[in-house]
């Protein structure tokens, strides 16, 4: 494992290559949750009671935790693949595939961190109010 | 200035071929895909949170209408496409034997009939519609 990820990073393709191989492994992940999300909504149907259970689940710590891995598979694979189609559509942007790259990752981050604070509030719901409270502002 | 031939997405392939057809429509379903998915999650994640939701809450507030139904099954087409043609491309990549290629992907267009139909089923069937 340890030998196929040094490879994967040290390998002289640089940012093209690691785009690709996240792009690949955020590309399965979501696969793996779409077949999982037919399932639980087929549920909805067939079995009221275990669809509400895997939700409860859901919104358990582990769960929201597990959503924002998924949440961030996601953006990445959509950024990413603008970034291809991009490039294929317009092959002078080539030149600043790099650039894009990481105008990408300030997107990411820029969404994601905000998106991960809402999705984990509950988790840490208490503490913030007691930090407010202290603070005088609510 | 080098550039990776994997900088660019997989190369189009050339002719007019099925294979040409996959590579536009990769690309149709991902743009699709980036504002529909992303909005789908969004909705369900930042506006409701998942602690709200129930069969009970789907049945009554989100697929009450025919809009989000529609909305719905239409995210389900394109994902299923997207991911399952996208798969192939992963399998193909990695898997060479003719026999293992041919069990595996029957296998993967299994998966995707049943998903295709109990996802439909549910959509179609799901009580709660109002008109």
């Amino acid at each position: 494992m340890r030998r196929y990820l040094g490879l994967l990073f040290r390998y002289r393709g640089r940012e093209g290559t690691i785009a690709w191989a996240f792009h690949r492994i955020s590309g399965v992940g979501v696969w793996l949750f779409v077949i999982l999300h037919v399932i639980d909504i087929y549920l909805i149907g067939g079995n009221p009671a275990a669809y509400d259970e895997l939700l409860a689940f859901y919104a358990s710590p582990v769960g929201r935790v597990m959503e924002v891995l998924l949440g961030a598979a996601l953006l990445y694979h959509a950024l990413n693949g603008m970034r291809i189609i991009i490039i294929d559509l317009w092959p002078a942007m080539t030149v600043h595939h790099r650039k894009i790259w990481w105008a990408n990752w300030i997107i990411f981050f820029g969404l994601g961190i905000p998106g991960a604070a809402i999705i984990l509030l509950p988790l840490y719901r208490d503490q913030l109010d007691g930090l407010l409270r202290t603070l005088g502002v609510s | 200035m080098r550039v990776s031939p994997r900088s660019s997405g997989r190369i189009k392939p050339s002719g007019r071929g099925t294979e040409v057809a996959i590579w536009y429509l990769m690309r149709v379903t991902g743009v699709l895909l980036f504002v529909m998915a992303l909005a789908h999650f969004s909705i369900l994640h930042f506006i409701w949170d998942p602690a709200e939701q129930t069969a009970e809450f789907v049945t009554r507030e989100r697929w009450n209408n025919l809009f989000w139904r529609a909305y719905d099954w239409t995210l389900l087409m394109l994902v299923l496409f997207h991911s399952f043609v996208g798969m192939r491309t992963v399998i193909l990549d990695y898997i060479h034997g003719a026999r293992a290629r041919v069990i595996i992907m029957s296998s993967m267009w299994i998966l995707a009939g049943i998903l295709f139909v109990i996802g439909s089923l549910v959509v179609f069937t799901l009580p709660g519609l109002e008109t």
